[in-house]
């Protein structure tokens, strides 16, 4: 029997130890799974990569992964901190204990979605021109210059859905989905807080991510409070 | 004679009278999302956010304001009838693939070659912040920047060569400012319309490269808002 529901946080994060890669869904709030960084902020992992279209929002539910310095690497399309003095991981940016790996947002996205789908790299002709391409291989297609973005995969994700199933078949509501769609083909293991858990399986035209993509769901009530 | 500088309402106002019925057009944070309020009446243009929406409607009021459906500048938002939602990576493969007619995007800086600055203006102390810009840029099939024309110390923003990092090279097709419009053609700045009361003179004292003017340069004359 095919059975991903976990009934603690603990088991949710099971395995998540030091050194580990982990991605983040989630964008202005929906599809963020606040309940289970609050609880990876908790744990005592350390040496970190997190890979989360913005670092403001790690900041805001799991301070202590900064405070403590226990994020080593961060890849993002915004790097940013709330409000005009630097914020926990802009000062870890600056004493050079946080290194960061900028991307525009969609190849960050693409990247992600690469990860997931078996392709290790691909061109794009976005950044070309700008700083952000610089020391990356350049190559024309079709007269268009395009700069080469690798893929990005993860030990785990983190991300929200509205309902799933023992499957873990996902459906997401509102604008969820965003990166997490993506996240959940690209790491190993990932781990889905949602609001209900059905007790039957969804139904086919409604499921946004195969369960093949899951390895493990729990229910939890929205814990955001920003 | 004298002039009054447009509001951010007012550029608003005069980008969203270009959007033509069918259109659609992705709009960026700050001034670019007030285009929304003014699209003319009887042009069904769908907006499309790159957070993954495509059908955006009015930004949610009261009750039915929703957490869970934001746009990319995380406003809770409404849905039109015949709304999509999707995921990032296919909103931004809408986006680079050349699906979305125009993009409406701040600016710090443009050149009169296209060149666009709009993502780091060296804020001492804060962190990089890219976002969609560069994607959008690269991706729309039009580009139009809404600025103010020059800086707070009064200097230009419409330059030569910009000064601050680039988004995307050769990427801008038309300006708004609360003085003018201008269009970026491949002989560089050639301005469509001026303030009411601003004489050609003063606006290229403003502007840090030539401006050309059209031959049916008009009066940028918006209603009060």
């Amino acid at each position: 029997m095919i059975d991903k529901r976990v009934s603690s946080v603990e088991e949710a994060l099971a395995g998540l130890g030091d050194g580990a890669a982990v991605m983040f869904g989630g964008f202005g709030g929906a599809g963020l799974a606040v309940n289970l960084i609050r609880a990876l902020a908790a744990l005592p992992a350390k040496d970190l990569t997190v890979i989360s279209n913005s670092v403001r929002f790690l900041e805001d539910y799991g301070p202590a992964l900064f405070e403590q310095k226990r994020v080593k690497h961060a890849v993002a399309s915004a790097a940013r901190s709330r409000g005009s003095a630097s914020g926990i991981s802009e000062l870890q940016l600056q004493d050079g204990t946080l290194t960061l790996d900028i991307s525009p947002q969609g190849s960050f996205a693409e990247r992600i979605r690469a990860g997931g789908a078996g392709i290790p790299a691909f061109y794009t002709p976005t950044s070309v021109g700008t700083p952000v391409a610089e020391g990356k291989e350049h190559r024309e297609f079709g007269g268009k210059m395009c700069v080469l973005e690798t893929a990005l995969t993860a030990d785990f994700t983190l991300m929200r859905a509205e309902r799933a199933d023992r499957y873990g078949n996902l459906s997401f509501r509102g604008t969820q989905m965003n990166f997490g769609k993506e996240m959940a083909a690209a790491a190993k293991c990932t781990v889905v807080e949602v609001t209900q858990i059905l007790d039957d399986l969804l139904p086919t035209a409604e499921i946004h991510v195969p369960g093949a993509y899951v390895q493990r769901v729990i229910q939890l009530a929205d814990g955001r409070d920003v | 004679m004298s002039y009054t500088p447009l509001s951010r309402n007012q550029i608003a106002w005069r980008a969203a009278q270009d959007l033509e019925d069918g259109m659609i057009v992705n709009l960026g944070l700050g001034m670019p999302v007030l285009c929304a309020n003014y699209r003319p009446e009887g042009r069904e243009v769908l907006l499309q956010s790159e957070n993954g929406v495509l059908g955006v409607g009015p930004v949610a009021q009261g009750e039915e304001a929703d957490r869970d459906l934001t746009d990319a500048g995380s406003q809770l938002i409404t849905l039109i009838p015949g709304a999509s939602v999707f995921s990032s990576a296919e909103s931004f493969a809408m986006i680079r693939g050349g699906h979305i007619d125009v993009t409406l995007l701040g600016g710090f800086e443009v050149a009169s070659n296209g060149d666009l600055a709009n993502w780091d203006a060296d804020m001492p102390g804060k962190g990089p912040l890219i976002g969609g810009a560069m994607d959008l840029a690269v991706g729309a099939r039009e580009v139009r920047i809404m600025m103010q024309h020059t800086t707070k110390a009064g200097g230009p923003r419409l330059l030569e060569k910009c000064r601050y990092k680039l988004t995307a090279p050769a990427c801008v097709n038309r300006v708004y400012t609360d003085l003018a419009v201008v269009e970026v053609t491949l002989t560089g700045f050639l301005v469509r319309e001026v303030l009411k009361g601003l004489s050609r003179e003063e606006l290229q004292a403003k502007t840090g490269a030539m401006l050309k003017f059209a031959d049916d340069c008009g009066v940028l004359k918006p209603p009060a808002l």
